[in-house]
């Protein structure tokens, strides 16, 4: 065998080719599971949503089970960057105008939110000017607001130095900031948004159709954790009022993307290695054939029939853990490269590294099984004629 | 000698013989009986398809007899199991072909080794006793050349060295000098001779005359049967020849004696050296 190294290379090609196939297919389709459940992660898997799931008393009285230091107990919780609670309120007139009505103000119909200062830090609002309403209008329930892009455009707003003031229906409201962009609630840039206090002084809890909700920020990874605890932490006496989501597990995902990768990739790399099977059979035999002139030596040096099916066995047994460790390499090779070019993130179970030369060594050896049977086969007399 | 002396005979054919299963059948060795001793130098000559390898391969147990008892070092091994008689192969036995057979990647030393490997020779006294071997066929200072820096007749000592390492009781040649010029010829020979002076026992199969010269006894072969050249050589099959040895006080009956010199043998051990029995059978008309 390493006496024809070029024949024991292309015989071991078959192996190469299946093993290092078969851990290039796992690898990379590992990472690419991974990676599809990277890009769901960014945004998803840092934000839990907790909904008022009690809410109830329809339009007429409104109960909001939030309770009023819900953003400093969800705070509490490890794993939390930031909470908040907001709601859409709604209203009967929901006019916004940047001059007194009385006035003759133009009146825009903008949608009004309700938020605490924890959920525009949790939304990861950006401001264009100004600042974000914080913890101190908030206690005060002051009338200030906050006026998403699309909405400071309507109203012709566009610089906070004259600390222009807008009016929702009757009600004056200073403006102490304009955003930017908001990625977590979108819906924040149409709208004017008030303190969470100041709505509830004004307007009263959200009602049960349209309830309050609580958007976390969280630390990445710690979203399905956060999600058990949140109802828990902010009402101890009744969680059953509150639901939170977490984003759907990447687990379940990941595992049908890595299914259906497989299966068709696995049969291509079971298809390579019963190719190379063959190849470590069939070089087995026609060394068999060719060495019979050994053979018959070595049963004359008295070597029993076993001895030279062991031989043999070896022999192949040997090629493929060699195919199994060169493809094992190359698999792993292919596979970090691919990933390089594409950016990813290489992933790879160890097992799967580990297993690949067992895996060719357990195929040389039943590759080599028949052959070596054969040769165990051949009486020494006929051998030696050669 | 005293029968508390006595030795077996290295080879004791009786009545062996050796058909190939057809079909249609052929009797490549007609039963034939035949006693090497040890010490003795034997050649076998006979012209291709006599039934010369028939009978290498029932010497050097690679083929079982069809009939016919063989027993070698006193053991029946004609009908043991593959596993003895590979031991016995193993131990007993030292071959060496025309075609050297040494395996072309391995050094001379590491050929010579190798006849250890199934003699369970213990791994670290090997490369000693290869050595020595090769010394001893004067190739000491060539044991890490591969066969294919040997001449041909270094490569045939190579052969015989690696047949002469677990120290056998008999040394099977089997055409050595078939593929040899005659100077490396005259060297091989003169080798085997030094191993006889030895007391190596030697059978010999050659073509060449002058290497069967040099052998104590040459037994013919023709058709399947043998017939041994002696002092008075008999080539007719029908009629067993004379042993050469006078000695042989009780000869019975000349026709019998073919199924009767381990007879001999046992009542008179040491009259029997080169003592021949050549059989030529039975079955002549087979």
């Amino acid at each position: 065998m390493l006496q024809r190294p070029g024949r024991s290379a292309l015989t071991v090609l078959g192996t190469i080719a299946g093993i290092g196939g078969f851990v290039a297919i796992v690898a990379l389709s590992q990472t690419a599971a991974g990676q599809i459940g990277k890009d769901f992660n960014v945004q998803d898997a840092t934000q839990v949503t907790v909904t008022d799931s009690g809410a109830r008393g329809g339009s007429a009285h409104p109960t909001m089970d939030f309770p009023v230091n819900a953003d400093a107990l969800a705070d509490r919780i490890h794993g939390v960057i930031a909470a908040g609670v907001w709601w859409q309120v709604q209203l009967a007139n929901q006019n916004v105008s940047a001059l007194p009505p009385s006035d003759g103000g133009t009146r825009v119909g903008l949608p009004i939110t309700a938020a605490s200062p924890g959920a525009l830090v949790a939304s990861g609002a950006q401001l264009a000017t100004g600042v974000l309403f914080n913890q101190f209008h908030e206690s005060a329930a002051q009338d200030v607001a906050v006026l998403g892009k699309s909405a400071a455009a309507q109203l012709g707003i566009s610089s906070l130095v004259n600390q222009p003031a807008i009016f929702i229906g009757e009600q004056p409201f200073t403006v102490v900031g304009i955003l930017a962009g908001d990625p977590r609630l979108p819906q924040l840039n149409l709208s004017v948004t008030v303190p969470e206090s100041t709505a509830l002084r004004l307007w009263g809890p959200p009602p049960s159709y349209f309830p309050a909700q609580m958007l976390i920020h969280t630390r990445l990874g710690a979203a399905q954790v956060v999600a058990e605890q949140a109802a828990v932490a902010l009402r101890p006496d009744n969680p059953r009022l509150l639901t939170a989501t977490a984003p759907a597990s990447q687990a379940g995902l990941k595992k049908s993307v890595t299914a259906s990768l497989n299966t068709v990739f696995l049969a291509l790399a079971a298809v390579a290695l019963l190719i190379g099977a063959v190849g470590i059979a069939n070089t087995t035999l026609v060394a068999v054939l060719e060495r019979s002139g050994e053979i018959g030596l070595r049963r004359a040096l008295g070597a029993r029939p076993r001895h030279i099916a062991l031989q043999f066995l070896a022999e192949s047994t040997a090629l493929g853990l060699f195919g199994g460790l060169v493809g094992a390499c190359l698999g792993v090779l292919i596979a970090i490269a691919v990933t390089i070019s594409e950016h990813w993130t290489a992933l790879l179970d160890d097992r799967v590294v580990f297993a690949a030369p067992v895996a060719g060594a357990v195929i040389g050896l039943l590759a080599g099984l028949y052959p070596s049977l054969r040769a165990s086969a051949i009486e020494p007399a006929d051998a030696l004629r050669r | 000698m005293t029968l508390a002396g006595y030795e077996p005979p290295v080879i004791r054919m009786s009545a062996v013989g050796y058909t190939y299963h057809g079909p249609p059948p052929v009797q490549a060795l007609k039963p034939t009986d035949l006693v090497i001793r040890r010490g003795e130098h034997v050649a076998i000559m006979g012209p291709s398809g006599s039934g010369k390898s028939t009978l290498l391969n029932l010497l050097g147990l690679l083929d079982r007899p069809t009939e016919g008892r063989l027993e070698i070092d006193g053991i029946d091994l004609g009908h043991a199991s593959e596993r003895d008689r590979a031991a016995v192969r193993a131990r007993h036995i030292g071959f060496v072909f025309q075609s050297f057979h040494l395996l072309p990647h391995r050094s001379a030393v590491e050929n010579v080794m190798l006849a250890q490997v199934y003699a369970d020779m213990p791994r670290r006294r090997r490369y000693a006793a290869a050595m020595s071997a090769l010394r001893e066929v004067g190739l000491g200072p060539r044991a890490h050349a591969l066969p294919t820096e040997l001449s041909g007749g270094e490569r045939q000592r190579v052969a015989i060295a690696r047949a002469l390492v677990n120290r056998p009781s008999l040394l099977l040649c089997d055409e050595p000098t078939g593929n040899l010029d005659s100077t490396a010829t005259k060297e091989l020979t003169d080798l085997l001779d030094a191993l006889h002076g030895q007391g190596a026992t030697l059978v010999v199969i050659t073509h060449n005359p002058v290497v069967a010269a040099r052998a104590q006894r040459q037994v013919r072969i023709r058709d399947g049967r043998l017939s041994e050249k002696g002092p008075e050589l008999t080539e007719q099959p029908e009629q067993p020849e004379q042993p050469e040895q006078p000695e042989q006080p009780e000869q019975p009956e000349q026709p019998d004696h073919v199924l009767a010199p381990e007879a001999r043998w046992l009542e008179e051990p040491g009259a029997a050296e080169g003592e021949r029995m050549e059989g030529s059978h039975a079955l002549p008309g087979a």
